[in-house]
């Protein structure tokens, strides 16, 4: 009975302090974005008064804002259909032993593992104005022209392919990990069965084993999106969202106006045009999580 | 008809090497530009004409030593070094025992709060950076290394439960009983047995504990603004540059050393790293 009574405090005892160390610092600055998006609070000013939604009313009409929140979709969008495609292809490449695998594996994680911003800064100076190796062999090549060539952080249709792929390829290695954890984990017995059969190579993919994989993708593609959406590292660093603010995105131009420009009600109120994805996402992981536990 | 299977076969292998090749280019080249450009002499490194693959000059060292000798560089691998050592410590205080709690002690709600914990996980940075440079002036941590040591166990806590709980699920419950009839109370039992017998997975939290904090960028950025009190992730990319000049070969350098230490041990590590993001969709 006394052991009974013990473990009734023990339990909470035990996860009390890890959840209110969270919900302190993630919880409370959560509700704080949402007061702060609806009130008027600037660095260095104190009392709090409630403005309604004219924070999002001005942000809605920043052509500023604007641009972020379309570059925001096109930055997700496009550097996840990258990932998902070389990822599948990668992790094909890599699912059967041949030698020297580890050290491949190895290579190619660096992306992920390095960090972001280190990587970043090895891309402005490969894309560097003056002194770009890529320019250096286009002109060998004759693709560009010698005297004028491509500015790659400094014309804004380049500078935005240019944060895309660097973005890409900062999160390739990361889906391919996790789609070839997928490709360990499906039962060999049935592409076996079907290419005793003598379905071709490409039937096999498209037809038995990519639909197998589908839950493990479906993994990668929700922490992508996440990952990507919410990201400001590799724009802060390659373009600090120039030129222009041309390549602005949510939050780069959260931290811009809420850090930088000390305005912090409508920095949060930019911000939290991050919630509606976060919220579809986090519903589609526990709905797939919860038909794993169900199946 | 065989000749055809075997020109298939040929072909298929040729695929396959250039698929890897083209791969491994891509994803590995600003590395090897990193270790280009860090042993590069200045004069060979800013001249157009020069084949930029290549040591056109001998390879120096003067790049290190700059680094080395006249930055912040060693600092900042020192405040990285005590960020990250705090950052595990508090985690692990808190993790363990939460994530073992979860597992055993709370029955249907330990799942739950478990997956509540998780889900924490996916708020971002860029959603709370504002209102936390609030939270951190009034605690007076501003400008202070203190600010990121207290903020990040935001993150690593949820990520951690989470792993450690995938553990604990897999030791047997009758152990834990068999050493209570024997005696000892749940709580000796979890630091008697559970935990040495859970090491592994402890360690792996440690790594990833660690990893992260050398990788975060936003919060760094936004609670310190002073350079001598940064940590690598920012110092090298924020602080390495002077005015508008940029030092590329000892900024290569930097990154190189930043990225290579964390690259290997996460490699180690892998596979438990990714049964923590995996869990549910693969067995």
């Amino acid at each position: 009975m006394s052991a009974l009574g013990r473990q009734r405090w023990l339990g909470p005892a035990m996860f009390l302090p890890a959840i209110l160390y969270v919900v302190a610092l993630v919880g409370v600055p959560f509700v704080l974005a949402f007061l702060y998006s609806v009130g008027d609070v600037k660095v260095g000013s104190v009392g709090y008064h409630f403005v309604g939604l004219s924070n999002f009313a001005s942000v809605l009409q920043n052509p500023t804002f604007r641009r972020a929140l379309s570059n925001s979709f096109v930055f997700t969008v496009s550097s996840q259909v990258l990932v998902l495609v070389g990822a599948n292809i990668l992790a094909l490449a890599l699912k059967n032993a041949f030698p020297g695998r580890r050290f491949v594996r190895f290579l190619i994680l660096l992306p992920w593992v390095a960090p972001v911003s280190i990587g970043s800064i090895g891309w402005k100076w490969i894309l560097d104005s003056l002194y770009s190796v890529v320019n250096w062999v286009l002109i060998r090549l004759h693709l560009v022209n010698a005297f004028s060539p491509p500015m790659y952080l400094g014309e804004p249709r380049l500078a935005m392919i240019s944060v895309i792929l660097v973005h890409t390829w900062h999160m390739l290695p990361f889906a391919t990990v996790i789609i070839l954890a997928g490709w360990t984990a499906i039962p060999r017995d049935i592409p076996e069965a079907a290419a005793v059969d003598g379905a071709r190579f490409f039937r096999r993919l498209f037809q038995i084993e990519l639909p197998m994989m589908l839950p493990i993708i479906n993994v990668a593609v929700l922490f992508g999106v996440i990952f990507t959406f919410t990201d400001m590292t590799v724009v802060y660093i390659l373009t600090r969202g120039g030129p222009y603010d041309t390549t602005q995105v949510l939050p780069s131009l959260a931290f811009f106006t809420g850090i930088l420009g000390s305005d912090l009600a409508e920095g949060a109120a930019i911000s939290l045009f991050l919630v509606p994805l976060l919220v579809i996402v986090a519903w589609l992981m526990l709905r797939s999580a919860h038909r794993a536990e169900v199946t | 008809m065989a000749a055809g299977l075997r020109a298939r076969e040929r072909l298929g292998r040729a695929v396959h090497v250039a698929t890897l090749l083209f791969f491994s280019v891509a994803l590995g080249f600003p590395f090897y530009w990193m270790v280009i450009t860090s042993f590069k002499r200045n004069p060979d490194l800013y001249n157009l004409k020069n084949n930029p693959f290549v040591f056109n000059q001998k390879p120096t060292l003067e790049h290190l030593r700059l680094l080395f000798g006249e930055t912040l560089f060693v600092r900042w691998l020192g405040n990285t070094l005590f960020a990250g050592v705090c950052v595990v410590a508090i985690t692990l205080l808190l993790a363990v025992p939460a994530a073992y709690a979860l597992t055993r002690l709370t029955g249907r709600w330990g799942g739950r709060l478990g997956i509540a914990i998780f889900l924490t996980y996916l708020v971002p940075p860029t959603l709370l950076f504002i209102p936390l440079s609030r939270i951190v002036a009034l605690l007076g941590l501003q400008d202070s290394l203190w600010a990121i040591i207290v903020v990040y166990p935001s993150f690593t806590i949820p990520f951690s439960v989470w792993l450690l709980m995938g553990f604990f699920k897999s030791i047997p419950r009758e152990l834990e009983d068999a050493a209570m009839v024997d005696g000892l109370t749940r709580f000796q039992a979890f630091l008697k047995l559970v935990i040495p017998i859970s090491l592994s997975g402890i360690l792996t939290v440690v790594i990833f504990t660690f990893t992260l904090v050398t990788q975060e960028f936003v919060y760094a950025l936004t609670f310190i603004s002073s350079a001598a009190h940064q940590t690598v992730g920012v110092g090298v990319p924020i602080f390495l540059v002077r005015g508008d000049v940029y030092y590329w070969g000892s900024l290569m350098a930097a990154c190189l050393i930043a990225a290579l230490p964390t690259g290997i041990l996460y490699n180690l590590f892998l596979d438990r790293f990714i049964a923590g993001f995996t869990v549910g969709s693969v067995k």
